[in-house]
């Protein structure tokens, strides 16, 4: 008996030592999963590009459930993977719970900024910038002098998106329609592509020949009704443009997969603190590639250069929808 | 002649979102007038869903697609027979067993099957059901409020639409006006009767869930290859529990199903399309608009409405001889 004590006590201290050493990245996908063409697929991207580059491994886990959050974070934490990158905002309250019992161990949290430890290296996007842009480029593309918005989840960060888009729409031609819809207030909005094309039909009754598309999986639904009916769309996060070629405006870029890259090569020793990536930082812009090439007209890109280059030098500030929980140019 | 276009397009709406619901909705009763509570039809839409999407994707037929929905659907609605009936186990436990198989072996296979992440690739052409147009649609759809309803509400829709409304009348033919019916809401009120006539309680128990298995295996179709053009995980977002809400609303007939899941489909329709809806000073948030259809269902489970009785042994194996 005490022998098998002491066996097992071996085993499992050397399990640990084990796991401590290896000290592989870990991340953790939000409840899109990591294939849902949008947020956690550019993360996923840019982790691969790390593994493929380093040769290295990585540890993974795609979230099920709400229940899951805590568990997945203490059982990387225990297992010693360093450092461990989180997709989401609400990966937020659990890492606030998580973070402090694990002191030697960086966390990562993407789309996060309000937190206060010093392990966590919280990554936010101006996503507000980008989706300006974006903004700008439907209401060239628009005929009709309207044009809509499809967020996911109604959450404040869905609503930087749409408050961003609005205000670019409206730079081009103030006197234009916006037409904005949530798809519903629980996590199941990220994955209801049924809903998402009932909404893109009833916007485009509306009067909407450009819809912007923030919702995850739902934005599937969003560009292939748009396709299918005839109007454009924009699709968000990752490159969408090739899922209907000629028929996706652009995508509005987070660089979420550089996010990950530069956090998996720097390791153990990623600094922590506040970051955000905007347009000065390459961490969001716009898609441009062959499959869009024939809707963007040189009279687009000259405009988005220069607006990018003016918010950039601080000349068009766009309104963030979380300085006052409220947007300017559109109302939620 | 603006807000009647609206409410042309919002019935519109609740027509395509009211068809999945419907189908759902008359599964489950067929299978609960038998005595047997079916809480997987979400489960057999999702499969239904994803085999109806990755066959119409591989072959390039949408009608082979929508057979292979139908055998998934069967093959679940087997497994819940095989469990409930044939080794009398828990209906519910069943169900929900359904459900989490379903949820977890699309995405499996899927992601296996096409290395999308457990989506089907994008249907297109022949991979589809395309909308129907009425004869004349076009024509007609200028003429005031007789053409909009012509040309937007009743024309251009897949078939399945169709075929679902057709299913009403026929689901209530069957029931209340064949042999087969009687027996099939006397095995769900009296199992004993019908053994006691000679009739066999499994073979009519069967047969239930076996109708309940190939009109959830349609309504996967319709959300996968109708409405949408591929599978989605989850994609059903639900809708097996609102078709269950629905038959509870409806008191388990036929008729009473339809305007139910009409009811739901236009709660949901109004707040797709007005998000916070304004009542001279007093706003409906969107929110409640997407809890009505729940709230309903308590209303009527509380007996304000009516009474809701569902059939006598619903939920209970039938034991032979003690």
């Amino acid at each position: 008996m005490t022998l098998m004590k002491s066996l097992m006590g071996a085993a499992a201290a050397f399990a640990l030592t084990a796991g401590a050493a290896l000290a592989e990245p870990a991340i953790i996908f939000d409840l899109g999963g990591k294939f849902d063409k949008s947020f956690n697929e550019a993360a996923h991207n840019g982790a691969k590009r790390w593994a493929d580059q380093t040769g290295k491994s990585y540890r993974e886990i795609e979230l099920q459930s709400e229940a899951q959050r805590e568990q997945a974070l203490r059982r990387f934490a225990e297992a010693g993977a360093n450092p461990i990158i989180t997709m989401g905002f609400a990966m937020a309250d659990p890492l606030a719970a998580v973070a402090p019992d694990y002191p030697d161990t960086k966390f990562v949290a993407v789309d996060v900024s309000w937190l206060d430890a010093p392990n966590i290296r919280q990554v936010s996007f101006a996503e507000h910038e980008g989706s300006y842009l974006v903004g700008m480029m439907a209401a060239m593309a628009s005929k009709s002098g309207t044009v809509g918005f499809i967020g996911g989840m109604d959450i404040p960060l869905i609503r930087h998106f749409g408050c961003g888009y609005a205000q670019g729409a409206k730079a081009v031609n103030p006197d234009i329609n916006v037409v904005a819809n949530m798809t519903g207030t629980t996590p199941a909005a990220w994955n209801d592509p049924v809903k998402g094309s009932e909404l893109t039909k009833a916007q485009i009754s509306q009067g909407a020949d450009v819809i912007y598309a923030a919702a995850g999986g739902t934005g599937v639904g969003v560009l292939q009704t748009a396709a299918d009916e005839g109007i454009l769309s924009i699709g968000v996060d990752s490159n969408q443009n090739h899922l209907h070629p000629g028929k996706v405006l652009t995508s509005m870029l987070k660089r979420v997969d550089v996010a990950v890259y530069d956090a998996m090569k720097a390791g153990e020793d990623v600094e922590t603190g506040k970051f955000t990536m905007g347009l000065g930082q390459d961490g969001v812009g716009v898609a441009m590639d062959e499959n869009n090439a024939s809707l963007v007209s040189d009279e687009m890109k000259a405009a988005v250069e220069k607006a990018r280059r003016d918010i950039i030098d601080g000349n068009v500030t766009v309104v963030s929808y979380y300085e006052n929980d409220s947007c300017p140019a559109l109302q939620f | 002649m603006e807000l009647f276009l609206t409410i042309v397009q919002v019935l519109d709406s609740t027509i395509r979102l009211a068809t999945p619901l419907l189908l759902a909705c008359l599964a489950g009763l067929y299978s609960e007038r038998a005595g047997i509570f079916d809480i997987g039809l979400e489960g057999k839409m999702l499969m239904a869903a994803f085999f109806s999407a990755a066959v119409a994707a591989v072959t390039g037929s949408v009608w082979l697609g929508l057979l292979a929905g139908i055998a998934s659907s069967l093959v679940l609605s087997g497994l819940h027979g095989l469990a409930s009936i044939t080794f009398r186990g828990n209906q519910l436990i069943s169900g929900v067993a359904i459900n989490f198989l379903a949820a977890g072996l699309t995405v499996l296979v899927a992601q296996d099957w096409f290395q999308q992440g457990g989506r089907t690739p994008s249907l297109f052409g022949g991979g589809r059901f395309e909308p129907i147009n009425f004869p004349f649609a076009e024509a007609l759809s200028g003429v005031p409020i007789i053409g909009p309803i012509y040309a937007e509400l009743l024309s251009g829709h897949s078939i399945l639409v169709y075929v679902a409304f057709l299913m009403v009348p026929a689901t209530w033919w069957v029931l209340f006006r064949t042999r087969f019916g009687l027996r099939l809401r006397a095995v769900g009120e009296n199992p004993a009767a019908v053994d006691t006539a000679g009739v066999s309680v499994v073979g009519l128990r069967y047969a239930a869930v076996a109708i309940c298995g190939v009109l959830c295996g349609i309504a996967g179709a319709y959300l996968a290859t109708a409405l949408q053009a591929g599978f989605v995980k989850d994609m059903t977002a639900g809708r097996g529990f609102i078709a269950l809400a629905a038959l509870i609303f409806a008191k388990w007939r036929p008729w009473h199903a339809m305007w139910a899941c009409l009811l739901f489909g236009l709660l949901q329709a109004v707040a797709l399309r007005f998000q916070n809806i304004d009542l001279g000073g007093i706003i409906i948030p969107v929110q409640v608009m997407d809890a009505l259809p729940y709230i309903l269902t308590v209303v009527i489970l509380a007996g304000f409405v009516g009474k809701a009785v569902p059939p006598r042994a619903g939920g209970e194996p039938y034991v032979k001889e003690r």
